[in-house]
């Protein structure tokens, strides 16, 4: 305050003194932040108590009382609504997951398919994109649920495939493995021979580069791993297929419900058309020499595409991925629209009986952080096995 | 054979162009095996789909429901009697905007270029032809009208005074004055530009100011758009702020900014709206509840300005330190520097990221139609509510489906024209 000149200190020195504002702003700024936090905590707290109901988490022991159309875990309306959480999460999970994967597997082909030689592929890759990404994601679930799946017929003039799939308004019917030990160890077996082939294949590659040898043994066990897989596939996990029954409905294989399907296939075309333009930039920022040098030593396009470009491609594409399949994530809480029982759809339900939007909403926060940071993680596994290998 | 090639294919002669349709079609579609049968496979495809969405649109769907029901998918359930107010609005957006397409355009040899031409005729085809906009069709042709003429006056104008370009956003922000008694009653002695602000601080957060009609009746696509610019012109100066601040050396300021994006990128948009519809009257006093259209354009600006702030922020990562360091050696202090020399490179590299986000904004404006507003989307669920319209979905989805595709792909057009002027790299 008074300018002290035995020690040199003096007020305009200070006002001066670049080290004085910096902590001086950061300390305004805390002290805003802070005040603005107290207030806006201290409102709460005085609404809070004025309803009668102060913050805490011992509600979510308390019985929820409401049922949820599908679960994939055993569940009762006497349960807990943790328990409630639990099977929305995993419904979750179930939509997420199928949709990461189908999401991927649309968006590379569209992807690629924009650098095909067909003008017609291209044209088509490129107008899927631009169509899609401008029509916002609830319009095209409602129009999934709605027109599509909804205008499908009725459960007594229902469309079949053969056996192998049922249409109707309340759902799609697809054959699936049965849930049974026996089909639990066929899976792993083909897991183990999968592994084993990967191995196999490698020690092929080493063989043929390090020795010269043509890798015929190798190939014909990687051939009869892949015959012995197959026959498990077929005949070892019991495949359960759907069959119509008379008058309408279907009885045996795996019932998607409507809501699944619809929200399954919004997201899968949404995520799908901005997965196309990542994988496009990410085979654009290859440069041209590596496919002129991949040719001039006698690949043709498909392989250039497979073995030169596209590894060096997904440097480029896997972190746009990362948050792409984490918006994945984000958007499928918009399948509570077509009451799809979705972790946020049982959120809704437990603030609805309960009143307590505080909790429900840091439950629901926590759970999306802990669904991306898992999506983060494997992403970042691939990343660092797809990085250049510096020898 | 290998000694033979050079000679042979230099005495061949030069290949002949083939032109025409059939050497575009074996060039293009049926260049290998593979290529031609991809080609017939795709074209059966097309070939049936579209066989039968034309069957479908010319004899199944009832497109009554769109023209019936015109005035609500634009409007909402304003008042009949107050529409004269929304065509006033839109009245005045053609005449700013032709003003700014003939400002911008002044260089050009021909403001009514061929395609332009074309394109006008189109519209005004579509507007006498289309049933859908008859009842206002004398309406609408004068905005063209007035859409063109007022092109004519701005380019003149911006030959007069070159300098008028830069203040074409400055005019946007000052031509929220007349908007004004559009939305509201005039309020006597309140200066405008103040006064339109504070209005709509106070009606929208205290109830204290009588709008012309109330919020609640706002619906369709004005709301939607209405929420969209608001949206936009607020998340756009914060996602700004965070962005700097991430930036920041100084800790506070930077684990603060980082704490809030990461926090608000976690969370799905659709729950932030929801709580915040019950969540923010429970963090503010007593009396003080904002009218809901206002909870949701806090919202949806919380929101987005999170996702714009990592855009910004890779702008501002992509100019190197030599711009700042070279501003520091001619003596421009930090604030300076950050505002004259680094921002506008960076903000020119980020407007792709920054349109796109606010593209994504404007589709997420659908949200609001969960959380219970009568938004475009909301709207359409009420009339597909209605019992005379019912099961008509693929009709209505499809309509406002074009209707939400027109504006972001006019947007995405913009983005690249922008991106285009401003490209000053060679």
């Amino acid at each position: 305050m008074v300018s002290d000149r035995s020690t040199g200190f003096s007020l305009k020195t200070l006002l001066r003194d670049e080290r004085f504002w910096k902590i001086a702003f950061q300390v305004i700024v805390v002290a805003i932040v802070f005040g603005l936090f107290s207030f806006l905590i201290g409102n709460l707290n005085s609404n809070l108590a004025q309803q009668g109901n102060p913050l805490g988490f011992s509600f979510l022991t308390n019985p929820a009382g409401f049922s949820i159309g599908e679960s994939s875990i055993d569940y009762q309306p006497q349960d807990p609504y943790f328990k409630a959480l639990m099977v929305g999460l995993v419904n979750t999970l179930v939509l997420v997951v199928a949709g990461i994967a189908l999401a991927t597997f649309l968006g590379t082909t569209a992807g690629i398919a924009s650098f095909s030689h067909n003008w017609l592929v291209y044209k088509i890759s490129r107008a899927y994109v631009g169509l899609v990404r401008n029509v916002p994601l609830l319009l095209q679930l409602f129009f999934w649920y709605f027109a599509v799946y909804g205008g499908l017929p009725r459960p007594a003039d229902q469309i079949g495939l053969g056996r192998l799939a049922f249409f109707n308004n309340r759902g799609v019917y697809i054959f699936w493995p049965e849930n049974t030990p026996r089909a639990w160890i066929g899976l792993g077996i083909m897991v183990a021979a999968a592994i084993a082939a990967i191995f196999v294949w490698r020690s092929r590659t080493k063989a043929m580069v390090e020795r010269g040898d043509a890798g015929q043994n190798q190939l014909y066990i990687v051939g009869g791993i892949a015959v012995a897989s197959l026959i498990v596939l077929i005949f070892g996990l019991g495949w359960q297929f759907p069959e119509g029954m008379e008058g309408g409905g279907v009885t045996g294989g795996l019932r998607l419900s409507r809501e699944y399907v619809a929200a399954l296939s919004a997201l899968v075309f949404y995520t799908g058309a901005f997965i196309a333009e990542i994988v496009r930039a990410g085979i654009q920022s290859v440069s041209k020499g590596q496919w002129e040098a991949a040719r001039s030593v006698g690949f043709h396009n498909g392989l250039v595409m497979r073995l030169v470009v596209f590894p060096q491609a997904m440097r480029v594409i896997i972190p746009p991925l990362n948050s792409e399949f984490m918006n994945l994530a984000k958007n499928s809480s918009l399948a509570f629209a077509i009451a799809y029982p979705e972790i946020y759809a049982v959120a809704n339900t437990t603030y609805n009986q309960t009143g307590r939007p505080v909790e429900v909403f840091l439950v629901l926060m926590a759970t999306y952080l802990v669904i991306n940071l898992l999506i983060s993680l494997g992403m970042n596994q691939l990343n660092q096995a797809v990085q250049f290998k510096e020898r | 054979m290998t000694t033979a090639t050079p000679n042979a294919s230099s005495s061949l002669p030069p290949d002949i162009a083939q032109v025409g349709p059939v050497a575009w079609m074996r060039k293009n579609l049926f260049s290998d095996v593979f290529n031609g049968f991809l080609t017939v496979v795709v074209v059966a495809i097309l070939a049936y789909a579209a066989y039968g969405l034309g069957s479908w649109a010319f004899t199944a769907a009832q497109w009554q429901v769109i023209p019936n029901n015109l005035g609500l998918f634009m409007t909402g359930l304003y008042p009949r009697d107050l529409y004269w107010r929304v065509w006033g609005l839109l009245g005045f957006i053609c005449v700013m905007g032709g003003l700014s397409w003939g400002v911008l355009g002044r260089n050009l040899s021909t403001l009514y270029s061929r395609n332009v031409l074309i394109g006008i005729g189109v519209i005004c085809a579509a507007i006498v032809i289309v049933p859908a906009t008859r009842p206002s069709t004398l309406r609408l042709l004068p905005m063209v009208a007035i859409v063109a003429g007022m092109a004519w006056i701005g380019r003149f104008a911006g030959k007069k005074i070159p300098k008028l370009g830069t203040w074409l956003s400055a005019a946007w922000v000052i031509s929220l004055i007349p908007l004004y008694p559009l939305i509201f009653n005039p309020i006597p002695f309140v200066p405008l530009v103040p006064g339109s602000i504070l209005g709509g601080i106070g009606y929208l957060f205290f109830g204290a100011v009588e709008p012309a009609a109330p919020v609640n009746d706002w619906g369709g696509l004005v709301l939607t758009l209405l929420v969209a610019v608001a949206g936009i012109s607020l998340c756009f100066p914060l996602g700004l702020l965070l962005a700097l601040g991430r930036r920041s050396q100084l800790p506070a300021i930077k684990w603060l900014s980082t704490a809030y994006i990461e926090i608000v990128r976690g969370v799905p948009l659709i729950s932030i709206l929801f709580m915040g519809q019950v969540m923010i009257p429970l963090f503010l006093p007593d009396g003080m509840r904002p009218e809901r259209v206002a909870r949701a354009v806090i919202g949806l600006t919380l929101f987005s300005a999170a996702y714009l702030a990592e855009n910004v922020r890779a702008g501002l990562q992509a100019i190197p330190r030599g711009q700042t360091e070279a501003a520091s050696s001619l003596g421009i202090n930090k604030p300076l520097t950050m505002v004259f020399i680094v921002l506008p490179q960076a903000l020119k590299i980020a407007i792709p990221a920054i349109v796109g986000q606010f593209i994504s904004l404007f589709q997420d404006t659908t949200l609001l139609s969960v959380v219970g507003l009568a938004e475009l989307l909301g709207i359409s669920s009420s009339i597909l509510a209605n019992p005379s319209y019912l099961g008509r979905y693929a009709e209505v989805y499809l309509f406002i489906g074009v209707v939400y595709w027109f504006f972001c792909y006019a947007m995405s057009l913009g983005s690249r024209k922008i991106e285009e002027k401003l490209n000053t790299t060679h």
